[in-house]
């Protein structure tokens, strides 16, 4: 894996704030007008939430360089944790039980994270297996943690902030979107700090960084900590906002694999990526779908669709690997200056 | 500071190009006297390692003092890097102590390093690619961030202030070296000689009082390392820091070094000025071999 890319370097001379300010004010005030209840349930509800996912995922593996396979676990713990939150404690508002959420994922990450201390690449990525194994064995041996649900599924509670409802489509995206925006901006600023730069100090050369007084036990757990609370949090996005009803059984290491993927396909080392990685990792299967059944008629079922799903995704993990290792980001940031360059000389 | 002082024994106020005028008016010049009463910026101690059998330090003493260039030669194999990694505390002798400063250690905190007032080179770049070369020099201050990360995020406590000091002080640092057109390129997207450079700017940023530098001419063409031999005398002359050098480029060697100590097959051969190690007839055997009969008076 080649990570070189770092989005502190300016192509253009748009100030930096322009295009998010941009995107999010479409995100806020249009798309909610125009957006049919298909595009935010089948489209926009699993890209926010898996977006942030990769974020959290960025953070750990694309920064600090500690190849993580256990964030389905962090999502599971997320959900799991926002749920009982909020079922056990009376009177906690939402925002509590998430905030909440994502400090027991945090923890729980950390804990996890102790074996980087002394393992390293492909290893600690073995090592990471024992969250995603743990977790998922432990939502489903205790029933407490669904409430005693026979099958281990629990059920969403109501979203609403102070008297607000948000539990229609619009509401729920709304709601995803705000959360998402926020800790989206705090990872972006964490990057840019001291300990972001720590981060990459940590991945790029290790003994260089503890040489020069990088503290590389501590900046390795609050990789581990940081992207623990962001994948905690984007699983109670999954499973309030987007499914609305989960078992543990969904968090299982396909899901990891999954956001894994969003970041190598997205770009490693950049907040941006996560969001073009989940983008085409939700859209692909909806266009798979429709272009095979108007191909192939009735002969594409959904086993054809799930099995050409993962052919095209194994392929494009490949075809990114080889030819574009920097991820999609590198790739839009290109053709982005190929076209301002043209539009200035004409 | 603390640590620098305690090294140096003498007052060195701050450490940046601003300063330099007024050192040199204060005469406080390093550069020809290195012998401040006696004191020991590094010591060695009777220092021996090896590798399953094969020794790569075999009982050396090695003493520096403040303000002096020392610099450390040998054929390949002499155990030149083992002895910098050895002081650096990346191995672990077999026997022996490392002096820094005040301090007497059998095994040297790697971590804590910084904190004695030591920055080093790599012999093989160990730049961060993936930072821009500003952040590379930063994060040679990041052994002062004091403020936590929560703080870095939200902007408050003493965050603010720190990151504006790290920016400024790498500012001034690659002002200093010639860097600041290539302040924003990624590191690893630069040239070997001004990658080089780069980390000798991330060695200096952190202010050190004993500077080790593992080949930093190899691999430059003859402009960068004349540029290089000078980027070196100045950080001693002007800030007063100690440099430990392994070089191979005896010609750089014998003009940039007060004092030179030559290895061979991890023994320590010799030891003295220039002019003295020229004329040593173990040095010259060393460096330009010497066939048996010519000890023994006999053949093969």
């Amino acid at each position: 894996m080649t990570i070189a890319t770092l989005e502190a370097i300016p192509t253009s001379y748009t100030p930096r704030w322009l295009t998010p300010v941009l995107l999010l004010g479409i995100a806020y005030l249009i798309i909610p007008l125009v957006g049919t209840s298909y595009l935010f349930e089948a489209i926009l509800l699993p890209f926010l939430a898996l977006s942030l996912a990769g974020v959290g995922l960025n953070i750990l593996t694309g920064y600090a360089g500690q190849v993580s396979l256990g964030s389905a676990a962090f999502l599971a713990v997320g959900a799991f944790a926002a749920y009982n939150f909020n079922l056990r404690i009376d009177g906690l508002p939402i925002l509590g039980s998430i905030f909440l959420s994502g400090v027991v994922a945090a923890a729980i990450g950390i804990v996890f994270g102790l074996p980087s201390l002394r393992l390293r690449g492909f290893y600690l990525a073995v090592s990471t297996l024992a969250a995603q194994f743990f977790v998922q064995w432990a939502l489903t041996k205790f029933s407490w943690f669904s409430n005693n649900s026979a099958s281990g599924v629990i059920d969403a509670p109501p979203l609403s902030i102070a008297g607000v409802e948000f539990n229609s489509a619009v509401g729920r995206y709304l709601f995803s979107l705000t959360i998402v925006a926020v800790l989206t901006f705090l990872a972006y600023r964490l990057v840019l700090s001291q300990t972001g730069r720590n981060f990459i100090a940590v991945r790029d050369n290790e003994t260089a960084a503890r040489i020069i007084g990088v503290p590389v036990l501590k900046t390795k757990l609050i990789a581990f900590g940081v992207s623990s609370f962001v994948i905690g949090i984007a699983g109670v996005l999954w499973a309030f906002a987007y499914l609305r009803t989960v078992e543990p059984a969904g968090f299982n290491l396909d899901r990891s694999f999954q956001i894994l993927f969003i970041i190598i396909i997205g770009g490693l080392a950049s907040i941006r990526g996560a969001f073009f990685g989940a983008a085409l990792l939700v859209v692909t299967p909806l266009i798979l779908s429709r272009v095979g059944s108007f191909l192939l008629g009735d002969f594409f079922d959904s086993g054809v669709l799930d099995m050409s799903q993962r052919i095209v995704l194994g392929g494009l993990i490949i075809l990114f690997l080889i030819l574009e290792p920097d991820g999609l980001v590198s790739f839009w940031d290109r053709i982005r200056k190929r076209t301002t360059t043209r539009l200035l000389r004409q | 500071m603390n640590s620098i002082n305690r090294i140096s024994g003498v007052h060195t106020a701050t450490y940046l190009p601003v300063d330099i005028a007024a050192e040199q008016q204060n005469a406080r010049v390093y550069g020809n006297e290195p012998h401040p009463a006696g004191k020991i910026a590094l010591g060695l101690e009777s220092v021996s390692l090896s590798f399953g059998g094969v020794v790569a330090l075999e009982n050396i003493d090695l003493s520096v003092r403040p303000g002096e260039i020392r610099a450390i030669i040998g054929p390949n194999g002499a155990g030149k890097s083992s002895l910098i990694n050895v002081i650096s505390g990346v191995y672990r002798p077999d026997r022996g102590h490392v002096r820094i400063g005040h301090d007497r250690f059998t095994n040297v905190p790697t971590q804590k390093l910084v904190h004695l007032g030591v920055a080093r080179t790599f012999q093989n770049l160990a730049l961060f690619k993936g930072l821009s070369v500003t952040d590379n020099v930063m994060s040679g201050r990041a052994h002062k961030a004091r403020s936590t990360f929560l703080g870095q995020i939200f902007g408050i406590g003493r965050s603010p202030s720190e990151e504006v000091d790290a920016h400024d002080r790498a500012a001034k640092i690659l002002k200093f070296l010639n860097l600041t057109d290539v302040g924003n390129r990624l590191a690893g997207t630069l040239p070997y000689g001004l990658q080089k450079r780069v980390e000798l700017a991330r060695a200096l940023v952190a202010e050190p009082a004993l500077l080790l530098l593992d080949e930093p001419m190899a691999g430059l063409a003859e402009p960068e390392k004349v540029e290089m031999t000078k980027f070196i005398r100045a950080a001693n002359r002007e800030y007063g820091t100690t440099i430990v050098l392994i070089e191979h480029d005896i010609g750089v060697v014998m003009e940039l070094s007060h004092y030179i100590a030559v290895f061979d097959y991890g023994r320590k051969i010799a030891d003295g000025t220039p002019e003295e190690v020229r004329a040593d007839q173990k040095v010259i055997d060393a460096y330009l071999g010497v066939a048996a009969e010519n000890i023994d008076g006999g053949g093969i």
